[in-house]
């Protein structure tokens, strides 16, 4: 292994927690540990709602009473915690996953970023029955993989009850990076209110938890700002296609408690640390709805894995990480004193935040939060477009790009582009554009891009809406950059397109405009065929779109080291694509990971054969 | 009879509702049994709309509502729509200038075409004079966020009339929100009993100052004007009531 320090070795781990009883509750206290459950020292693989040894693990699902942000409550817990307890496995192991289901209703556990036979995948109607109340369902599937995962219920708005955990594999072999001491931090959003009742609140009343909406006070700043006949250009723009800008989360802070490992802001969980120390700190993004930004003032991250697979190293100040999407990334603090973990809710209505300290007990200052952004060009040209044909460009010749940019300007309304400000105007897809002839050499004789090249109208540069890309350095699609080519070379055989669309005004999600029970049957693809799978973003929303079973290869540019990941965040009016090595024989899910998107419709089977 | 027919047809609208909502599953080879990964979930909502308290300049003082309920998925929908008053003073009890129960289809993105059965009449009394009509209508959101509902009716005795209500939330705060709102009415034909005259009836505009409490609970203060034109304003005249009138309201706006 990789760890240098005696106390980080796997087997010092292995024997506190396994021969916790052999070595008694002396040698855990010379150490300086607590329970595992409770321990902010990290090295013990400690997260802070337990931790579960593979390979063989057996976890109980319950409804029960616990305090969430110091507040009794009704979630679904994983063998007493809720969020779940850390699964750790290996690399080469069996795994044995023994679920019981003391629920009243059926539930499921879906092991997400892991590659293994359809039937353990954990999807309810697809890989097997569901898990029926008082059922033990075992999943067995060997170990091909490491990194950072995660795992979480497939049934209904479980989800949202907390049923989520952390999921770790060790490398079997060294990582191409190395560190002292790791922490797993989970990303979660709780609310009080009933799954249902949010999903009702949603599509019985539009906006219902947006409490950022633009008022007559926003009019009157940017008449101030960028004069009477441009806001109110915008303005009408927006009004005239009946939506909002200020439409970047369903549901909100209003609703949402940001957790961390569970915990909220105000309970400051703490991740501790010896100065001069390299640590580890696995991201998980494991909320139903929330995008987050995460940085600790005052320090450096270095970006080393994306979904659980390395990265070429990524020295950055701030990532976002979209839902379901997993980031490790290595930090050094040098100073004995407190910083601040902070993520920031993608629509800034509130926050998750722990304390990376030497001690217990300290606080760093908590940074102030941006103001939420307005949607711009980006946006409305989704809307805009959305009837347009994109599907010839990716195939253009010389003349069909040129062609390209005009028909794209011709869609939008000169007039009112003069009333764009320039924040929005870098939503605006310069670099796509300019991109583009880098990528006419690259083109092929069948008239699709090489692979691993960028698709003209993808933005792999920009984070998204509500970033200053000057304020600091934030990880991009573009960063992501693998260590050595994936085993698969082919170029992909055909192109699927996919639009990703919906009704806001209905809360109606869905690909190609059909939902999942408007369409009659699975997308098919050949077994080991390549293919590439371009997605369209035709709505004005972020979508983190997750395929099971498969990995994705993100055509980031990166050429032969593109990156690969189980779920793909796509920005509004994007197009983005990924190439897919169809290996794995079986029926699964491709979704997007929004909670409420995909239980309105945004769902698609997948069957390989 | 006003009972029996809205509800033989919520009940025919309902077994269609059903049918039309089950999930298509061919092709994906899950064994019998299995459940659908994604289950649709029908959904209702009901919300008075105004529940207010008006006192006219001219006029009686009056309790209004203006409500609509409706349940279903995204496509097709059943609506309950009722707007009605109970004049106060006047020693009748309260009448529905509408009670109607519409079938709804989503038809383009922010529009759905409604139709069904109306009612017009007392409400458990026989205070006021009744009548059936046919409705087909449209209700849904214009182009820079107006919410309108169009409706054209036919009554059980042939007579012609539409109807055009049209309103906006003007955000002033996070809460707190100015709500213009305008209804017009037109008539193919004098129906007497009804206080209608051939060609524009009336206009009313309004508008109210209303605070969300919660999302679900906004009370609301306004004021409003309205004014009956042409044979609707002569029947008026001879019956002895103003032809144009003011007042203020204050009411909720409530959803569940």
């Amino acid at each position: 292994m990789a760890r240098s320090r005696v106390i980080t070795h796997p087997l010092s781990r292995r024997q506190i927690l396994k021969g916790g009883a052999a070595l008694g509750l002396g040698s855990a206290a010379a150490l300086g540990l607590r329970p595992s459950w409770a321990d902010p020292w990290g090295q013990t693989n400690a997260y802070a709602k337990g931790v579960e040894e593979g390979p063989e693990v057996a976890l109980a699902i319950r409804r029960e009473s616990l305090p969430i942000a110091g507040q009794q409550t009704h979630p679904i817990s994983i063998n007493g915690t809720s969020p779940g307890p850390l699964i750790r496995l290996k690399e080469g192991q069996d795994a044995v996953l023994r679920v019981t289901n003391l629920l009243d209703e059926p539930t499921s556990i879906h092991w997400h970023g892991l590659i293994l036979p359809p039937g353990m995948d954990g999807v309810p109607g697809l890989s097997f029955a569901g898990i029926a109340p008082g059922e033990t369902f075992t999943y067995r599937f060997p170990v091909r993989q490491n990194g950072t995962y995660w795992y979480h219920s497939h049934s209904g708005l479980q989800e949202q009850l907390g049923h989520a955990g952390p999921l770790v594999i060790d490398a079997a072999e060294r990582e191409p990076f190395r560190y002292d001491r790791e922490h797993v931090l989970l990303l979660t959003d709780w609310s009080f209110e009933d799954p249902m009742s949010v999903f009702r609140n949603l599509k019985t009343a539009e906006g219902y938890y947006n409490f950022q909406e633009r008022t007559i006070a926003d009019f009157f700043a940017d008449v101030r700002e960028k004069g009477f006949s441009a806001t109110a250009e915008m303005r009408s723009m927006w009004a005239k296609m009946r939506m909002s800008s200020r439409d970047i989360a369903d549901v909100t802070g209003s609703t949402y408690t940001y957790l961390l490992n569970g915990h909220s802001p105000q309970e400051n969980w703490t991740a501790l640390f010896k100065a001069g120390e390299r640590i580890r700190l696995r991201v998980i993004n494991g909320s139903a709805m929330s995008y987050f930004d995460v940085r600790i003032p005052g320090l450096k991250m270095t970006v080393v894995a994306a979904d659980g697979q390395p990265i070429q190293p990524v020295p950055i100040d701030e990532f976002r990480i979209a839902v379901a999407e997993t980031y490790d990334v290595l930090v050094m603090p040098e100073d004995d004193t407190a910083y601040t973990l902070f993520a920031e809710s993608m629509d800034r209505s509130g926050y998750a935040r722990a304390t990376l300290a030497p001690r217990e007990g300290m606080e760093a200052e908590i940074p102030e939060r941006r103001q939420i952004a307005d949607r711009g060009m980006e946006a409305m040209g989704a809307y805009g477009m959305a009837g347009m044909d994109h599907s010839g460009m990716a195939g253009m010749d010389h003349s069909g790009m040129e062609g390209m940019d005009h028909s794209n300007m011709q869609g939008m309304d000169h007039t009112s582009m003069q009333g764009m400000d320039h924040a929005n105007m870098q939503g605006m897809d310069h670099s796509s554009m300019a991109g583009m002839s880098d990528e006419r050499n690259g083109m092929k004789a069948s008239g699709m891009l090489a692979a691993g090249a960028a698709q003209p109208g993808s933005r792999y540069d920009q984070a998204g809406i509500g970033i200053d890309p000057d304020e600091r350095r934030m990880l991009v699609y573009r960063d992501l950059k693998a260590f050595t080519p994936w085993a698969d070379r082919r170029e992909p055989g055909r192109e699927l397109e996919l639009h990703l669309t919906g009704n806001m005004e209905r809360y109606m999600w869905s690909f190609d405009d059909k939902k999942f029970s408007e369409v009659t049957g699975p997308i098919h693809f050949d077994k080991d065929e390549r293919l590439r799978l371009i997605l369209i973003n035709d709505t004005m929303m972020e979508h983190p779109i997750h395929l099971h079973g498969m990995w994705m290869e993100l055509e980031n540019g990166q050429g032969e080291l593109i990156p690969r990941k189980h779920t793909l965040n796509v920005k509004p009016g994007e197009r983005v694509s990924a190439l897919i090595t169809a290996d794995a024989e079986g029926s699964w899910a491709f979704h997007c990971h929004l909670l409420y998107h995909m239980d309105a419709g945004m769902f698609r089977v997948v069957k390989v054969s | 009879m006003t009972i029996n027919i809205p509800m033989t047809a919520a009940g025919a609208v309902l077994a269609m509702l059903t049918f039309s909502v089950a999930q298509a599953e061919d092709g994906y080879d899950a064994p019998a049994g299995w459940p659908s990964p994604v289950v649709e979930h029908n959904m209702a909502m009901a919300l008075f709309d105004r529940l207010e308290y008006a006192v006219p300049d001219k006029g009686d003082e009056a309790l209004v509502w203006d409500f609509q309920a409706w349940y279903g998925g995204d496509v097709n929908r059943v609506y309950l729509k009722s707007e009605g008053e109970n004049v106060q003073g006047d020693g009748e009890d309260a009448e529905f200038e509408s009670l109607e129960l519409l079938y709804s289809r989503l038809v383009a993105d922010f529009w759905e075409l409604q139709g069904g059965i109306g009612y017009q009449g007392g409400v458990f009394s026989d205070d006021h004079a009744e009548r059936t009509y046919g409705v087909v209508g449209l209700q849904g959101v214009m182009p820079y966020g107006i919410e309108t509902d169009l409706a054209l009716q036919v009554s059980d005795e042939g007579d012609v009339s539409a109807s055009v209500e049209g309103e906006y939330d003007l955000r002033l705060t996070q809460r707190l929100y100015l709500q213009p709102r305008t209804e017009i009415a037109v008539a193919a034909s004098d129906v007497e009993a009804f206080g209608v005259g051939e060609g524009l009836n009336s206009v009313r505009v309004g508008m109210r100052l209303g605070y969300e409490v919660t999302r679900r609970f906004a009370p609301y203060v306004g004021a409003y004007w309205e004014k009956q034109y042409g044979d609707t304003a002569d029947l008026a005249r001879a019956s002895g009531d103003a032809t144009e009138d003011t007042g203020v309201v204050a009411g909720v706006r409530l959803m569940f």
